[in-house]
């Protein structure tokens, strides 16, 4: 009776001290998970998650604080690919985060523009270009269309232009199923 | 190997069709240049790469061969007015595309003259230097015309590392219906071998191959007769078989080599070139021409007389099919390119570019019924005749789930899209059309990964660089207090007072800074007031102006006391 509890101690302890050695040795800095929800998210930094930005959102996914469904901006292919990564079931997207829409890019009328620098510090990505006082202006490029520059602009001069499809941007679509053959489809 | 026609030997690709070819059609009667129309729509995107960049303006008057739009960029190539007119018109125009979409669009209304720019030629291309000589084939806006349009002076440009060892022509026209090279080897072989040995010089190729399939025999014979004698220039016959015309099969063809995947054939040291580029080619160095027409074969059931006409870029379809004799109300359907490549036209208004070599007018008869798409069987038809050896029953079941990444680990983008596992396939499934969603699919992911991870780079820096400045600005103002709080501390001795000082300045500090951005807040209001006034100023002018205006002068009053207080609050703010 008695070795056998001295034996079970014994061993508790050392299992103890290896797994405590363990914790020091191999311990992982940061989560990985929360990384690599983070890159599935679109970086748009817009907040209608309800988290200050894609990060933050990312890190409640993690722990379970938030469903997979707030991403308004990733849409569908976010959520999906969420679900494959968490092994979890794919939700439609939930309508209190707004709603899937086209891709934007924020236009500044510069004819209104005051220079108050106000978008300057809403801008999540530094897409916009400007000092006190001067015209500002977006660089396209950077921009992610998250519409946080749209609240703080006292005169309204910030539009949000849909990105239209051009000749270099164009992707054949999805084959229609009911379509006979390859040509079928194209009608004149 | 020095000349003519010795029959050197060939090698085999796998997998092709043989489809019904339909070319005798429309080389029953010699080629003609097509009739003048009134208008020519000149898309400025009509080749790989970049748009071109308009440098006329409208109403300008434009020569024959007169550059109208420049190329943007390395990959991109120039347009030249094909004939002498008045620019009438830039803005966006329906193009020939897949997608229907518009684009930028130059357009000239002819004067009829036909009158030609200026233009030198160059003397001795032996004695010009390679690169000199891309230089004007980039000029002359040359793009390949067997129908991909990939500007050629890259092509001619192997680098200063690679030895180039062959460089194929391709005369093999492997589609079925088209005919336009065939016609242009048959009458004007000249011009063919002429842009070949330049061709040759640029790249400093050790062996030029014109390939030309066994069921062209006047086209080849044409080409022999005037290969006759040049060294290293050989004429291969090779056996009718789709899709022997794409690139990589050919060369595997010709040299026995095979083109790696992702890779170029450039990388195992051979070029390869349509014959009617190398025709163009010799135009813009020894006549000094740049690309302004192409032969476009004109076919289909509809067309009474179905023949190839040198048509100028920018001639709307519509014109080339009254020319032909088309009984418009039989056309089911208008392709550009060929059958198994090519893609319906949903207009014959739209223009012909540099990239089209055939217009078919189908009728409903030709097109046959239209069958029904049933599920895949797995017959394992599609594999056999695929010239890349891959499995499009997978990539078919893997595109169509959307599961790209398996797509791709079964090589989709090694994929050709040359149509012959649709051909084959028993359930009549459109594989192709899977094969370019999922690319494209792919490629539009893969973009905005790349934009994904860029923004998100950029937000982290912007919040380490948000951190850092605060850290910065805490540490200035400690710095400022330490030596006030010692010369406070020094007389009166108390460290706690010192401690309270402390505070205090914080406080002040605090204060000042609430009231800095008071101040700001005040100026914001101002502009904003200034703004509001401004826009009702220009809605009062716009409509009523009686009823309003007593309010505008209070309001800019307004506007001038903000002005001064806002000026006033600059000042605190600078003192």
């Amino acid at each position: 009776m008695l070795t056998s509890i001295l034996a079970l101690s014994a061993l508790a302890l050392v299992f103890g001290l290896i797994l405590g050695f363990a914790a020091i040795r191999f311990k992982v800095e940061g989560d990985p998970l929360v990384e690599q929800i983070d890159a599935q998210l679109p970086q748009t930094q817009c907040g209608q998650c309800g988290f200050p930005g894609c990060r933050p959102y990312a890190e409640a996914i993690a722990s379970e604080d938030a469903e997979i469904n707030q991403c308004p901006p990733g849409g569908e292919a976010t959520i999906y690919a969420l679900a494959d990564l968490l092994d979890r079931e794919p939700l439609p997207l939930n309508p209190d985060n707004g709603a899937e829409s086209v891709k934007t890019v924020a236009f500044i009328d510069e004819q209104t523009c005051i220079g108050c620098t106000l978008c300057i510090q809403a801008c999540p990505v530094d897409a916009i270009l400007g000092a006190a006082k001067q015209m500002h202006t977006i660089i396209e490029s950077e921009c992610t269309g998250c519409d946080l520059c749209l609240p703080p602009c006292p005169v309204d001069c910030i539009e949000m232009i849909e990105i239209k499809e051009d000749m270099l941007t164009w992707k054949w679509p999805y084959p229609q199923e009911p379509a006979a053959n390859s040509q079928q489809e194209i009608s004149t | 190997m020095n000349s003519g026609n010795t029959e050197a030997k060939l090698w085999d690709f796998h997998g092709g069709v043989h489809p019904e070819q339909n070319k005798l059609q429309s080389t029953m009667e010699s080629s003609a240049p097509a009739r003048m129309p009134e208008k020519l729509i000149l898309p400025l995107h009509q080749h790989i790469g970049a748009a071109a960049e308009p440098i006329v303006e409208v109403g300008d008057q434009v020569l024959k061969g007169q550059k109208i739009a420049s190329a943007d960029g390395y990959v991109s190539a120039s347009v030249h007015a094909p004939t002498s007119g008045k620019v009438i018109d830039i803005s966006e125009h329906p193009i020939p595309h897949p997608s229907g979409l518009s684009a930028l669009s130059i357009v000239i209304e002819t004067d009829g003259h036909d009158e030609w720019i200026e233009y030198r030629a160059e003397q001795d291309y032996t004695e010009t230097n390679p690169s000199h000589l891309r230089n004007i084939i980039r000029e002359a806006g040359v793009v390949g015309l067997g129908g991909a349009g990939f500007p050629s002076f890259i092509k001619l440009n192997p680098g200063s590392q690679k030895k180039i060892k062959t460089l194929i022509l391709n005369g093999v026209e492997c589609e079925p219906y088209i005919t336009c090279d065939d016609m242009l080897m048959r009458e004007d072989p000249q011009s063919i071998i002429a842009g070949a040995r330049i061709m040759r010089h640029a790249l400093q190729a050790e062996e030029c191959v014109i390939a030309i399939e066994d069921n062209k025999p006047q086209a080849y014979e044409s080409i022999c007769h005037a290969a006759k004698g040049i060294a290293g220039l050989r004429v291969a016959r090779v056996p009718t078989r789709y899709p022997q015309g794409s690139e990589k099969q050919l060369v595997q063809v010709i040299t026995g080599k095979e083109v790696p995947s992702n890779g170029l054939a450039v990388s195992i040291g051979v070029v390869c070139h349509n014959v009617s580029t190398a025709a163009a080619i010799y135009r813009a160095i020894h006549l000094g021409q740049p690309l302004i027409s192409r032969m476009v074969t004109i076919t289909g059931a509809a067309v009474k007389r179905p023949r190839n006409l040198e048509v100028l870029f920018g001639t709307p379809i519509e014109e080339l099919l009254q020319q032909c004799e088309v009984e418009s109300k039989q056309i089911e359907r208008l392709v550009m390119g060929g059958p198994m490549m090519g893609f319906a036209l949903h207009d014959s208004s739209l223009p012909v570019i540099k990239t089209t070599n055939c217009i078919i007018a189908v009728t409903r008869k030709e097109l046959g019924l239209e069958q029904a798409v049933m599920p895949c069987i797995r017959c394992g038809a599609c594999a056999d005749v695929c010239p890349v050896k891959l499995l499009p029953q997978q990539l078919y079941w893997h595109s169509r789930a959307k599961e790209f990444d398996k797509a791709q680990e079964y090589d989709l983008f090694d994929c050709i899209e040359c149509g012959c596992c649709s051909y084959v396939c028993p359930s009549n499934i459109p594989l192709v059309q899977f094969y370019r969603f999922a690319k494209g699919a792919i490629w539009t992911q893969e973009q905005e990964q790349k934009k994904s991870d860029q923004a998100r780079e950029r937000h982290e820096f912007r919040q380490t660089r948000i951190e850092r400045e605060k850290q910065e600005r805490e540490a200035k103002r400690a710095k400022k207090k330490a030596p006030r709080a010692k010369k406070a501390a020094a007389p009166k001795a108390p460290p706690v007072d010192g401690a309270k000082m402390a505070e205090k300045m914080r406080d002040e500090a605090m204060s000042q800074r609430d009231s800095a951005v008071e101040a700001r807040k005040a100026e914001i209001q101002a502009a904003v007031a200034r703004v509001k006034a401004k826009k009702e100023r220009a809605t009062v002018q716009a409509g009523d102006a009686t009823s309003i205006t007593p309010a505008a002068p209070s309001k800019g009053d307004a506007d001038k006391k903000n002005d001064s207080s806002s000026a006033s609050d600059n000042n605190e703010q600078v003192q």
